[in-house]
């Protein structure tokens, strides 16, 4: 089974340094959070991690102990999947086409759609809840539909590594509870999932590690009560942090103003 | 969709089939289709199967010298700047980008007056396309070298590059046109250039147009899936396993080959590499594979219609064809923005 490791991995742009020295080793069955305030690194340390950042001496990135920047862009984007913050689609693609793009990676420049890759699209529609949206033109959709649709893309890729950048940030809550129970699914079924998010209540339910960062560092990875601990997420989040339990007995998180 | 594809070439084909026809029938002396098939017949088929007294020599010349050229090298023309500009669209992702926004049409431009000036064109028609064409390419890899930092090209700043060697570019040849105004033939068949027209185009010109357009349509094919994800954006399209800084230069080299070929030989004709993609997208789609071939083809029938109104509508005179494609295609802009502008609004 693969891993997929920052190993010390810094990176600037221009004269700002952005992530300071980061490690961090993700294996099979993980599903891991990243948590962390506005700005202080998540979306950069998961771009890192799906080798989009342009290489240099300080970002080491590694697959299976080999630097990620040695190997072909095809080759990282059949194993590591990424899905950006950023869900806009421009023009009138339906749905299906841009599902469909998820298997650039797998097709010959020359080879046409096999059953194997109209399967792939079919199945992540199905995953995702949008089989019934598949000739929708993608711009006339709502946020939330927009934000499955390209998760669905990233499932359609058949990743070992599915990288998600605040993917539940426009969903509704079933829709949202829906997504996670779905990386919950992919981590069990082998695949390593990360998410950078602000809903610290579901990092609680559904992380099997937690990744706080801090202004660029990683301050801790581990276990959520290892992590979410009340003074850390004061000095991180500026936040007094309360707890209260669930009828299951997890905790809820309060937060109000220091 | 597929329906839809089909639908439109099944209109499609037929109009450009039959402003074809029309294209070599009207002129100046009007020539019946008859006669036309009848050229045809005799060029193509082997000899002896046609009777080659039932053509008048001149009508000869007038069909397969003049008419026959012309109608296919206003198609190529504009397929060349319609397919240009569906690559344009998609890699800027904005679809009112056009053609020359790499710096490519005012390059072209610059070399076609440069071979004006140095007296190039005068001892060879091939010297004016050969120029604009180089032109076209070196204005590319001027637009590039600015827009690159650390091997890395951002779109933006590859846009804002080609907009401002644009001007530049097209500075220095208005530079060139008032230094030799004095001579001023010369001026003139410049100035005439520059407004785009395809009279007194020969099987010469089809032959500096037609295999680039031919070979910059197949490459923008082959890279139509790769067009399609970078329309994505970069990030985005970088993620699903593009290659983006060299699909990047393939793509704008292959619309600076698609544009150089139609400017060598037609001058700037404005519009149409704007137009054609954007309205056959409202139709097909935005999937590059199918809007590729359409757009050609409909490009191919635009042109060929509006050189036909050049020709003719000011009778015995020609109307520049840069002129006629700005008159249609401007009106037609201005609807399809309208239009974009209410759907905003409304959606």
């Amino acid at each position: 089974m693969s891993v997929l490791e920052l190993r010390e991995a810094s990176v600037s742009r221009g004269p700002r340094q952005i992530l300071h020295q980061a490690s961090l080793a993700l294996g099979p069955g993980e599903l891991v959070a990243l948590v962390g305030p506005n700005g202080s690194g998540k979306s950069t340390l998961l771009r890192a991690l799906a080798g989009l950042w342009p290489a240099s001496p300080h970002t080491s990135v590694l697959l299976d102990g080999h630097p990620l920047h040695a190997v072909p862009r095809r080759d990282i984007a059949r194993r590591i999947a990424f899905v950006s913050q950023d869900s806009t689609i421009d023009f009138a693609f339906s749905v299906e086409e841009i599902v469909s793009m998820g298997r650039y990676a797998h097709r010959g420049r020359f080879a046409r759609e096999s059953g194997r890759d109209r399967e792939a699209v079919k199945l992540a529609m199905a995953r995702c809840d949008i089989a019934h949206l598949a000739s929708r033109s993608a711009n006339t959709l709502s946020g939330g539909e927009r934000q499955r649709v390209l998760i669905a893309r990233s499932l359609a890729v058949e990743p070992e590594f599915i990288l998600l950048d605040e993917p539940t940030a426009n969903l509704d809550v079933a829709h949202s509870l829906e997504i996670l129970d779905l990386c919950r699914d992919l981590a069990a079924s082998g695949h390593v999932v990360v998410l950078a998010t602000h809903d610290l209540n579901a990092v609680v339910r559904y992380a099997s590690k937690v990744v706080l960062i801090h202004e660029g560092r990683i301050v801790s990875t581990g276990s959520r009560d290892e992590v979410l601990k009340p003074q850390a997420l004061e000095q991180v989040f500026h936040v007094r942090a309360g707890s209260v339990s669930d009828s299951d007995g997890q905790p809820i998180y309060i937060f109000h103003r220091l | 969709m597929k329906t839809r594809l089909s639908l439109f070439y099944l209109l499609l084909l037929p109009i450009l089939f039959v402003s074809a026809v029309i294209g070599v029938c009207i002129g100046s002396t009007p020539i019946g289709w008859r006669e036309v098939l009848h050229v045809l017949g005799l060029k193509f088929l082997p000899q002896g199967w046609l009777d080659p007294g039932s053509v008048t020599p001149a009508d000869l010349v007038v069909v397969w010298l003049i008419r026959i050229p012309r109608v296919l090298v206003a198609a190529f023309v504009g397929a060349g700047l319609a397919s240009s500009g569906v690559i344009m669209q998609a890699l800027f992702r904005n679809p009112l980008a056009e053609p020359s926004l790499v710096g490519a049409g005012p390059g072209a431009v610059l070399g076609g007056v440069i071979s004006f000036v140095a007296g190039w064109s005068v001892i060879s028609v091939v010297s004016l396309p050969l120029a604009a064409m180089l032109g076209a390419l070196l204005a590319l890899a001027l637009v590039y070298a600015m827009a690159t930092r650390g091997g890395v090209t951002p779109v933006t700043t590859l846009l804002l590059a080609g907009v401002a060697a644009g001007s530049l570019l097209s500075a220095l040849s208005s530079l060139l046109l008032s230094l030799n105004i004095v001579n001023w033939q010369m001026a003139q068949e410049i100035v005439f250039w520059m407004m785009g027209g395809l009279d007194a185009r020969t099987w010469t010109h089809f032959w500096m147009c037609a295999p680039f357009v031919l070979m910059g349509l197949l490459a923008a094919l082959l890279q139509a899936r790769d067009l399609d994800l970078l329309q994505q954006g970069e990030e985005t399209a970088a993620s699903l396993g593009v290659d983006v800084e060299s699909a990047k230069r393939m793509l704008t080299l292959t619309a600076a080959i698609l544009t150089g070929a139609s400017v060598a030989v037609a001058g700037l004709v404005g519009f149409v590499g704007l137009i054609v993609p954007h309205g056959v997208r409202l139709v097909l789609g935005p999937s590059n594979r199918a809007l590729l071939p359409a757009s050609a083809l409909a490009g191919a029938a635009f042109l060929i219609l509006c050189d036909l109104v050049a020709r003719t509508i000011h009778h015995p005179a020609e109307i520049r064809l840069g002129i006629v494609t700005a008159l249609s295609g401007g009106p037609i802009f201005i609807w399809l923005l309208m239009r974009r502008y209410r759907d905003v609004t409304v959606g």
